[in-house]
């Protein structure tokens, strides 16, 4: 952070006044001729907080796919298919025994096995043949999705949320004013704000696990050289197994997720494999920061375009992903 | 006319068993000085023989849907071999591509939805859309050229569900969900194009014209520095070659030859719509492309050969097992693994294997093959 301040200072203060502005934005009441222009500051709040929180759900997907990457170098193209599974098993596990809490540890587990099957039978075989396992990927993927289709058929679900996350919850953000002229503050989801938590704590801990831990050392040292870290007698192939487990387990983690606050249905894999991409595109490549910031990004530009160029808005996440490859092709923080 | 290699061509050529196209096909090495039409093989005569005749022995569900959808589907395919094969760039684009070129034939020809479509002639709808379709795969490849390997894969795969979704939601040109229907060739010299006859000699010609021109071009000064491209990049650009310009250059061509497919697709289906393009049929694309091999041009027709008749036949297969036909898509995804699993390189790669195998064991007989 200070290393970036003192290289790039223009950048720097560009960031930050933008940041000053949205968030003087987000907690000055506005004025009449400000919502004039802009509409009111209710759906502009909205659009900010849905974006956060498609953001973390982003994040939540993309975060294991660009670990995997980073380590393996191996783009796991079937990684939205394993996000779609882990919601439709999520949301058979709420069927059958009423806790939503349940269905986490459940789901983590049965995709994060999946993940190191895959790692174990499939892509160790065909180690350092990156188009093959891209190839082999999406032949999963495609394998995956009509088995999934075949199971749980064309039509939408959504995962019972339990009482005491749904419900809205009132936030001490100044949102406008109601009809007897008193200050009304702002009103959202439960849930939203529960998963924009667990993203943040999740994030944390694996920036944690990564930056503090032995396991984060070795993952680190296999991003940066693999060979010599085989050199100095680590079995690579279980921190591999490892690393794969864990991301294919977020993925499935994210699925329920997903599927409590949108809805699952077929071509969601493909949507959140898309937005893992362009997340990991943006952010940069092997870099979990940088898959928190593209999260962002991309989840602020789709929910801010879908309320104010609702035809354009894929337009505006793919805009940023053609500029960032324009002027920076690594990625926000890719190295 | 000397049989004389292109310079570096033969030399370049990799030891059998890499997956690199040798850019040489049809052509016998080390024969004497004979005619270019002597040093066609005989398999190519019969091919070209059975291809020319078939109309008299097949019936026109074979000659439209089968025939016809193959040599569509392979010459997108061939633009991708092109991308992959010569110039080492796997790009996820060329349905995309494909379908933008089906869009502005539908766009700014005749079509069922006259509000949006602007009725233009055919020989100035038709150019255009080829035109418009190579510079949409030029800009792309400007994009997805700083990049390499699998990150071209990825941001090609962004771009092509960009396209997808923009198609979806964009009413004032693309016609959104619905798209565009009653999309048909013109009636050229008094023939209806979408007979099953004349959309089989037509798609055919288009196809073995495409063919010609990926051979072609791989054996011009162009080509073959592409393929120093794919090889060294490095050494390439220390030789005084722009390595981007190539690179884009390439994606510009293929570009418009999937153009030309994406046209007749159009034709063929009288319609088209987002799910042209969609995410399912990208990837169709590359799977047509890798399980016929990469090597080779001929590749693309040979995969597109398999998947269109396990598309078509399927669903008879399924039912004799008595599962549901609509698994189709597994049975592919199923095949697409094993070949990517078995052999590589597709089709040709076994094909090669085979041909290699029997070369070997030739000698123990006392014969001599090679």
């Amino acid at each position: 952070m200070r290393d970036f301040i003192a290289k790039r200072p223009v950048w720097s203060a560009i960031i930050a006044l933008v940041l000053a502005v949205l968030l003087w934005l987000v907690l000055a009441p506005w004025t009449e001729a400000m919502e004039e222009a802009f509409g009111r500051k209710r759906v502009f709040l909205n659009a900010i907080f849905s974006g956060i929180t498609l953001g973390a759900l982003y994040f939540l997907v993309a975060a294991g796919f660009t670990l995997i990457f980073g380590l393996m170098r191996n783009v796991n193209l079937a990684h939205g298919s394993l996000y779609l599974l882990g919601g439709y098993l999520g949301f058979e596990v709420v069927e059958r025994t009423g806790y939503w809490l349940l269905a986490f540890p459940v789901v983590f587990i049965v995709i994060a096995a999946l993940g190191l099957l895959l790692q174990h039978q499939v892509f160790r075989r065909m180690e350092g043949e990156e188009l093959r396992q891209t190839m082999v990927t999406i032949g999963l993927s495609i394998v995956l999705a009509d088995i999934m289709l075949w199971i749980w058929g064309g039509q939408s679900y959504t995962i019972l949320l339990p009482d005491w996350l749904s419900g809205p919850m009132t936030l001490p953000i100044h949102s406008g004013y109601d009809r007897s002229g008193d200050v009304a503050y702002l009103r959202y989801p439960l849930v939203r704000i529960a998963i924009l938590v667990a993203a943040i704590v999740i994030g944390v801990a694996m920036w944690f696990t990564l930056n503090k831990s032995r396991l984060g050392m070795l993952i680190r040292a296999g991003v940066d050289d693999r060979e010599m870290l085989t050199a100095t007698g680590i079995r690579i192939q279980y921190v591999f197994l490892a690393v794969f487990g864990f991301g294919a387990g977020m993925a499935g983690i994210a699925g329920i997720v997903g599927g409590s606050f949108q809805s699952l249905s077929p071509g969601e894999d493909t949507r959140f494999l898309l937005a893992s991409l362009v997340v990991v595109i943006v952010g940069g490549m092997g870099s979990i920061p940088g898959a928190a910031i593209g999260a962002l990004v991309i989840g602020l530009a789709d929910q801010v375009g879908l309320v104010y160029a609702p035809t354009y808005s894929v337009v505006f996440t793919f805009l940023i992903m053609a500029v960032v490859l324009a002027f920076r092709p690594q990625g926000l923080l890719g190295r | 006319m000397t049989d004389t290699p292109p310079p570096g061509a033969r030399n370049a050529t990799p030891p059998a068993g890499a997956a690199r196209p040798s850019g040489q096909e049809g052509g016998a090495p080390g024969s004497e000085q004979k005619l270019w039409i002597e040093r066609i093989p005989a398999g190519w005569w019969a091919l070209a023989i059975v291809l020319l005749f078939m109309p008299a022995v097949a019936n026109n569900f074979w000659l439209f849907q089968v025939f016809g959808w193959t040599f569509i589907l392979g010459m997108i395919a061939l633009s991708l071999m092109f991308l992959a094969g010569y110039g080492g760039m796997v790009s996820l684009i060329q349905m995309s591509v494909a379908a933008m070129g089906g869009y502005m034939v539908a766009i700014l020809g005749p079509s069922g939805v006259e509000t949006i479509s602007l009725g233009l002639p055919w020989w100035l709808n038709i150019p255009l859309a080829i035109l418009i379709a190579a510079v949409f795969a030029t800009l792309v490849g400007a994009l997805a050229v700083r990049t390499e390997g699998i990150y071209t894969i990825m941001i090609t795969l962004a771009i092509a569900s960009a396209f997808f979704y923009f198609t979806r939601q964009n009413y004032g040109i693309f016609n959104g969900y619905t798209g565009f229907n009653l999309v048909v060739p013109p009636m050229l010299f008094g023939v209806d194009w979408r007979q099953p006859v004349a959309f089989y000699y037509l798609s055919l010609g288009l196809a073995v014209l495409c063919y010609a021109a990926v051979v072609y071009v791989s054996r011009t000064p162009f080509g073959l520095a592409l393929q120093g491209v794919r090889d060294n990049p490095r050494r390439m650009a220390a030789l005084g070659f722009n390595v981007t310009a190539h690179r884009i250059a390439a994606y510009t061509f293929a570009g418009a030859i999937a153009a030309i497919g994406g046209i007749l697709l159009v034709w063929q289906n009288s319609q088209i719509a987002p799910g042209t393009a969609g995410l399912p049929a990208v990837f169709d694309i590359l799977v047509i492309a890798v399980v016929g091999g990469l090597r080779r041009p001929s590749g693309a027709f040979i995969g597109a050969l398999i998947y269109v008749l396990l598309r078509t036949f399927s669903p008879d297969v399924l039912t004799a097992f008595e599962l549901s036909n609509e698994r189709f898509k597994l049975l592919i995804g199923l095949g697409f693994l094993v070949v990517v699993f078995f052999s590589p390189d597709g089709m040709l790669g076994l094909y090669d294997r085979w041909k290699a195998n029997r070369g070997r064991r030739d000698p123990l007989t006392g014969k001599e093959r090679e």
